[in-house]
Order: structure tokens, then sequence, then C-alpha cells
């Protein structure tokens, strides 16, 4: 995987992307060797726990790895251009126009002192600064069309909106100027399960009818099964299970995804326990020697300890880190 | 179609809508009550050419150290001058030097506390210890000096108050961008690509003007103090102009023989001057930014 040369028949595709935290005490590395691709009109689910390292591989996408972070090795390639030997000027033209953000928390992502419009007016001219102010709004009401919400409601203060309408609005925003990705880092988390669905559900209309590509990054395996069109599973770092969402599903390989998967509740089959995978993941100062997972994990082998397992392609696009399946291997 | 605003955070709708201020409990009660001694002060100081019954500076319009009497309402001081007269015009020199310093204030401490302290690092830690070091000094003290070097004047006074004050602006407002700097708004405004200054004046700026506003009102009473405190030690304008904190000065040395209305009319004025930008800081202070507590 790793080897693999940026190809440009993908819409997006990052190869052995390593971002670092300098912190005071150490360097600590958030994501490490990750490789990926992506294609129009998919989805792609990035799924895994606090501190896996989701959500800073969603930002360094956009080169926006907060502070003490930095993108150490790796490309990161967006419709053939590298975006990690751009110049800020043009990485800020990215943002927003080609790739778009959608963030967790909708309730504080607005500004609370600007109207709803005028967040459009100002990302629109933004990037586009011939388009006058009531070409852009009417741009706006047309995405406040797209997205469901009562077109007065544009005239409104952030704070008069309620958290699903906000994070409408926060997903309008990421179409406005009909980016080739957006990139959904826990859209729902702030919203309870109804308006969850209803957003996650319009996440993927839009993405069919601008014809985009989505990354949603989530903590709940639940949510992008049946929405997404493969999955990463991430565990302290690393990509653990690359596969297609029904792959990942109905032979998934890693112990670490077959915990998380019998961590859903399933209202079908209620005398079934519903199993936590024991422990906690580990302090990324000091990662176990070996594999990330072997202290949680109920098949470890003496070879886990010893060295970290590379990914082996046990089919077709379907990739995992551990030695169980070192002997499946389908090509090479 | 709009509906009416009731959170803290709009915070233009707030200030427009004063008929409403008397139905925000105490924080209201103390805006109208200190915007009422204020405008008052302010007009009557407008309107006192033609009001005034003598010329303030005009010498033995009276008796001398003749106590207040309809003749002479508020009395008459060792000069033979009209206290009352005195009284009324003796405002416009603290009005301007506290406007003044506002003004400079608010052109040097705002910018240089949004450049510095959302730029961080090295131009934050240059600025700040500056800044700081200003802070060290007892403000009166330093007002004094820079006055002092600077010479009389009502710019010169307006100056050496604005050097004092321009670190609380400052503090004010490094603490309130660090904190905006943070949130997912300014995060979310760098994601969709927005430039720096774009952040700072559509994102920053509007989301500090409460603060500003408060620090400014607190600022105005200050000001008015410090130049009642420059003119009495006789840095602040010469004596062909009315001024309270002149006739303080005037004032001192005759409370000895009891003639107490020489100092105790233009003193009362001060006083309600002050009091009346404090009620109205802490009134705004409260209704426009609950977290601001010094």
């Amino acid at each position: 995987m790793n080897e693999r040369t940026a190809d440009e028949s993908h819409l997006l595709t990052v190869n052995g992307l390593t971002v670092e935290y300098w912190t005071r005490r150490g360097k600590i590395r958030a994501v490490e060797n990750a490789s990926l691709t992506l294609d129009k009109q998919e989805t792609l689910g990035v799924v895994g726990e606090s501190g896996s390292g989701k959500s800073t591989l969603g930002m360094s996408l956009i080169r926006l790895v907060p502070y003490p972070g930095r993108i150490v090795s790796g490309d990161i390639n967006l419709e053939g251009q590298n975006i990690r030997k751009m110049k800020d000027e043009e990485m800020r033209d990215i943002r927003g126009r080609r790739i778009s953000y959608v963030f967790q928390d909708p309730m504080t992502s607005l500004n609370p002192v600007e109207k709803i419009k005028d967040h459009f007016v100002e990302l629109i001219q933004t990037h586009e600064p011939k388009v006058s102010k009531a070409q852009a709004l009417e741009r706006a009401n047309q995405l406040f069309r797209d997205v469901g919400i009562q077109q007065e409601r544009i005239n409104d203060y952030p704070h008069q909106l309620s958290g699903g309408m906000r994070q409408r609005v926060m997903i309008a925003l990421a179409l406005a100027l009909n980016p080739s990705v957006i990139i959904a880092d826990e859209p729902t988390t702030a919203l309870d399960v109804v308006v969850q669905a209803k957003i996650l559900d319009l996440l993927n209309t839009l993405r069919d009818r601008y014809g985009m590509a989505l990354i949603l990054i989530t903590h709940d395996l639940s949510i992008v099964l049946q929405r997404s069109d493969k999955i990463i599973v991430m565990y302290a770092g690393r990509i653990v299970e690359y596969a297609s969402s029904v792959d990942l599903y109905s032979s998934t390989q890693h112990p670490y995804s077959q915990g998380l998967l019998k961590s859903i509740p399933n209202i079908e089959l209620l005398d079934q326990k519903l199993e936590a995978i024991e422990g906690s993941p580990p302090d990324l100062l000091n990662p176990p020697k070996g594999c990330r997972f072997w202290p949680r994990c109920s098949f470890a082998m003496p070879e886990c300890r010893i060295e970290e397992p590379p990914l082996f392609e046990t089919k077709k696009n379907h990739l995992v880190r551990c030695y169980l399946y070192k002997d499946e291997t389908n090509d090479q | 179609m709009k509906k009416p605003v009731r959170k803290r955070s709009s915070f233009s709708n707030q200030l427009l809508k004063i008929g409403s201020l008397s139905k925000r409990g105490l924080a209201g009660w103390l805006i109208i009550v200190g915007a009422i001694l204020v405008i008052a002060i302010i007009v009557m100081t407008a309107v006192s050419p033609w009001i005034r019954p003598y010329d303030p500076i005009a010498i033995n319009v009276g008796p001398i150290l003749a106590p207040p009497s309809y003749q002479h309402l508020f009395g008459t001081n060792d000069l033979g001058q009209d206290v009352f007269s005195r009284v009324l015009s003796g405002g416009g020199v603290m009005l301007q030097v506290s406007l003044l310093s506002v003004i400079v204030c608010l052109a040097i401490g705002v910018p240089l506390g949004l450049f510095a302290s959302y730029a961080g690092g090295v131009p934050d830690r240059v600025v700040g210890l500056v800044m700081d070091s200003l802070y060290a000094f007892p403000g009166l003290v330093l007002a004094i000096a820079i006055a002092s070097t600077l010479g009389r004047g009502v710019i010169n006074m307006a100056l050496s108050i604005a050097v004092v004050y321009i670190p609380s602006y400052f503090r004010v407002i490094r603490s309130q961008v660090l904190s905006i700097k943070e949130t997912s708004y300014i995060e979310a405004a760098d994601a969709i690509g927005a430039r720096n200054r774009t952040i700072l004046s559509r994102y920053v700026l509007p989301n500090i003007v409460p603060s500003i506003v408060v620090v400014a009102t607190v600022n105005f009473a200050d000001a008015i103090l410090t130049a009642a405190g420059l003119t009495f030690i006789g840095l602040g304008v010469p004596v062909t102009v009315p001024d309270w904190g002149l006739d303080l000065t005037s004032g001192r040395r005759l409370l000895t023989s009891g003639a107490w209305w020489v100092i105790g009319y233009p003193g009362l004025m001060i006083i309600l001057l002050a009091l009346g930008f404090t009620l109205m800081g802490e009134g705004l202070s409260e209704l426009l930014n609950p977290r601001l507590e010094q």
C-alpha cells in the first residue's frame, strides 16, 4: 500500500501520511503512515475512539493541524495536485472551495455576531471576489432550500437557530462553493439521534446531487456502516483495517474492529450480551512495543509484542494490520 | 418575520433598545441614571455661555468670598468670581480631555491588542512586556510625569492620560482575543479559507466590542479624575479657562476660612460626572459581558 505512487485516477490520494504533535514531553505520532484513496461520489467513513487520530487525519487533509501538530511526511494529492507542497496562499484557496470541513460542534462554529446570510456572503466573496452580494445571497437561498431550512431563517443570528438547523447551515456553507471533497468531523455528535440520522442522510443525498466525495469521521461505527462505501478503522494513530463497508461488516478481520462491531446494540438480538473492549487506548507518548492493540487483544501472540504488523491485503481492497492474517495475503 | 432578540450575544440590538433598558433590572437602571448624569452635564456645559449669569473668568463681579445667595447662587471666590457661572462652564476642558484620551486609547490600544495577541508569540510578548511595564507605574504619577514633560494644554493632558490607560485596553482585549482565538468559529473560518485580516475584522473585533465599550466607559470616569488631578497640581489649563479642577486648587486654601462653597460645588460636579460614567460602565459591563469581572 505504502509503495504505491500517487494515482491520478482517484480524486484524493493520501500516501504515507504521518502527523506528529511536538509537545514538551515528547513527540506524539497522532497519525502514522496513513494511506487512503477517495473517488468521486464516494463516502469514506473514518472510525476510531477518542485520540485515535481520526480528527488529526481530517485536519491534515486541509493542512490545519492545530499547533503544535505538524505533518512530518507523506503526500496528499487532490486531483493530481500535491497539497502538501502548496504555498499557504494556494492552500487558503483550496479550503472551502475544493475541500470543505464540517465541524463537530455546530453550536459554536458560527460567528455569533454575524447573521447567517453574512456567513454565506463572506464565504462566497472570499473565494470569488467578483460575485456581488445579491448574487451570493441568491446562491445562499438555493443552498438553504437544499439543506431544508425555511428561507427567512437566513436573516437570523446563529443563536436563534436550533442545533440541527445550525448543523444544516454548516453543511450549506460547506457546499456553497461546490467542493470536490467534504470532510465531516463528527457532524452529529452534538445532536440527538433523530436529527443525527436526518443530517447524515442529508449529507449523502447532497453528495449525490453535487457529485462530490464525503469523508465522514466518527466514533460510532454503526452510523457509517450503512452510509459509507469504504471504512477506515483507526486505533492509536494507525489504520488497522481498511475495507469496503460490506466487507467490514460481513468479514470483519481485525480484533479491534470485531470488538467495535460487537459493542453496537442490536434490537433484533435482544438476548445477546453487549460486549465492550476491555482496557483503554495506549498513551501515545509511550506506545506499546509491537502492535498497538496487543495489550487489549484477546488473540495476542508472542510476535505481536515484538514488531508491529504491516497492513496485509487479505483480499482485494481489504487491508488489515494484524498477524492473524499474514498467511492469507492475497496478492504480492 | 424578525423575532425579538433576547440573548446577550447580539449586542448592537441591546444598545439600540434603550427603551427596554428599564426592564433589565439593576444593570439597566445603572445605565439610565449614569447616562442622565453624563448627558445633563454635557448639555449644561454646552449651553453655559447662554445661561450663566456672569462671565466665569471676570473678577470682582460680586463681593469677595460671599456665601451662596440669590445674587450668587453658589457664592463667590476669593477673586470675586461667581462660582455658579464657573460651575456651569467649568466642565468643558475635562470633557474634551476625557473624550480625546478615550479616542487616542481606542486608536492605539485596540489595534495593538488585536494584532499582538492574535499573532501571539514574539509580538505578543514584546507588546505585553511594554504594556506591563507601563502598568507597573501608579497611573496618576505616570500621567503627572508625562504631562510635566509635554507641558500644559488639552491635547497634552489627553495624551498623558491615554498613555496611562492604553495598557488596560490591551489587557482586556488580549484576554478576549486569546479566548476567541480558540473558538470553533475561528477554526471554521480558517477552514473556509478566510484571511487573517478578515478573521480579525469580522470575527474577532465584533466579538470584543462589548468589552471595549465597557473599558472605554470606565476609562472616561478615570480620565475625568486624572484630568482634575492634573489641573489641581497646575499641569492642566491656564487660569484664564474656567475649570473645576482649577477651582479645587484655589478653593483648597479657602476651606480653612470656612468658604466651603468655593471648593464644594466644583468638587461635587467632578464627582457627579465621574459617577455618571462609572454607573454607565458598571451597568454596561453587567449587561453586555457577564464574563468581565475585574
